[in-house]
């Protein structure tokens, strides 16, 4: 392993140890996704035709909530007791440390969807069973884009005094290609159609999480360091 | 924080303390002199490294041991020298991290959470990933805030350790009696100049208090 890779994978370790141990990020997640389930299900009601056209915006609002809440809180650890500081004087290329943390983040958004949609599965009675495969994939590609420019937004704001604020204003709109590209794609999926009829929103899909990523790792020093 | 002809030259094994008045700027060239902030003006070389150029250079050498101490509260002891050994690159194995601890006298509570530390014990901790490198030059901000006699005592005895190694300190502090035990240099800095630089064998505590005093609140010494 590399020296590059190592330092990524450390703050993965140490991320995702820190949040077995606190439970701060998923006790508050797992709340909020019951919280929104119910609520789902107190507005729509037994009608599913209803139902199946409002779900995709649906499961997609309740994941870019819970990103806000997790990605949000992914920098507010390294300000205890300086860490900050600690990582800005580790040697080499910075952006491993952005990776590391996109990951930790990445895997817990995914713990929050895995949950949400097998919960939203069994309250509202959709039939999920088929469109699981495609829909992993959306929803990995779709989480990769929230991810990626949230851990690089909740960076840039995490030593901001406003940052409740500024985060989700600074996230919401870049978000707008992934959401309108894995919402749509979310539809065709839940719709049974192919994977191929969501073709062109994949597209875009892949062409912002590139875009996403590959600006999280040419700027993170520069964020990590103002 | 502006400063105005601030001039600092420290050789191995010695220790400078950094007095002066909050706001004085104390923390600021600590900070300055760990690469974390690159001053407008002026040089910095530690060694033959010219650090305001090629930070990526002197960082190796520098262990600094702020007021947070680096310490991740969910983690054990010894799963925060394992996480900042590997972000340095440094040997990670249990061995040298236990033989760290042991250094610092934490080998005991190795695998307890840091969350349940004393602050004697997490500056400590930051001590001890300060060993785990190869740092030729300890900076310290307000080390001996919250030890008690004994805590200062460790701290006094392992910056002579430090020191006999060859070690350069520079520790900032409010602490007149912990400071002047280790110093070799006594310095005060106020609203971001150095008013004094000499020797600590040729200052008695007491003067150094009336020098203090006189320096940084003229007004009040001379009432």
């Amino acid at each position: 392993m590399t020296a590059y890779a190592r330092r990524a994978w450390i703050v993965l370790w140490k991320d995702l140890l820190t949040e077995r141990r606190s439970k701060e990020s998923l006790n508050a997640l797992f709340f909020f996704t019951l919280l929104l389930l119910f609520l789902f299900q107190f507005t729509l009601g037994p009608d599913r035709d209803r139902l199946r056209a409002a779900m995709p915006g649906l499961l997609w609002l309740g994941f870019v909530l819970a990103g806000l809440l997790a990605l949000g809180r992914s920098f507010i650890l390294e300000r205890e007791n300086d860490c900050w500081e600690g990582l800005l004087l580790t040697p080499g290329d910075k952006s491993a440390i952005y990776l590391g943390k996109l990951a930790a983040n990445i895997a817990l958004m995914a713990v929050v969807e895995v949950v949400m949609v097998g919960l939203f599965g069994l309250f509202e009675n959709v039939e999920l069973g088929g469109a699981l495969g495609p829909l992993a994939v959306v929803l990995a590609l779709g989480t990769l884009g929230l991810a990626a420019v949230g851990t690089l937004f909740a960076a840039m704001t995490a030593q901001v005094r406003a940052r409740e604020l500024l985060f989700p204003v600074l996230l919401l709109p870049a978000q707008i290609p992934v959401l309108l590209a894995t919402v749509s794609a979310t539809q065709v999926v839940l719709l049974g159609q192919p994977l191929a009829e969501a073709g062109h929103w994949l597209r875009l899909l892949i062409a912002a999480d590139v875009v996403y990523l590959v600006v999280g790792v040419l700027t993170f020093e520069f964020v990590l360091d103002a | 924080m502006a400063f105005d002809r601030v001039s600092l030259d420290l050789g191995p094994g010695e220790t400078l303390v950094l007095l002066g008045p909050n706001g004085a700027g104390k923390t600021t060239l600590l900070r300055v002199l760990a690469t974390l902030v690159r001053p407008t003006g002026g040089t910095l070389r530690l060694g033959e490294v010219d650090a305001l150029r090629e930070p990526e250079r002197a960082r190796p050498l520098i262990g600094m041991v702020g007021h947070g101490s680096y310490v991740y509260e969910d983690l054990t002891a010894i799963e925060n020298l394992r996480f900042w050994a590997a972000m340095h690159g440094h040997d990670a194995g249990e061995p040298r991290l236990r033989g760290a601890l042991a250094q610092v006298e934490l080998d005991a509570v190795a695998t307890e959470r840091a969350r349940t530390f004393s602050a004697g014990m997490k500056r400590r901790l930051g001590l001890a990933r300060v060993l785990l490198g190869q740092a030729r030059i300890l900076l310290l901000d307000e080390p001996f805030t919250g030890l008690d006699r004994q805590g200062s005592k460790w701290l006094a005895e392992f910056l002579q350790g430090f020191k006999a190694g060859g070690g350069t300190t520079v520790l900032a502090t409010h602490s007149f009696g912990g400071a002047l035990g280790v110093a070799d240099r006594v310095a005060i800095l106020a609203g971001g100049r150095l008013l004094l630089d000499r020797p600590a064998a040729d200052l008695a505590a007491d003067e150094l208090r009336r020098l203090y005093d006189a320096l940084t609140d003229p007004e009040a010494a001379r009432a």
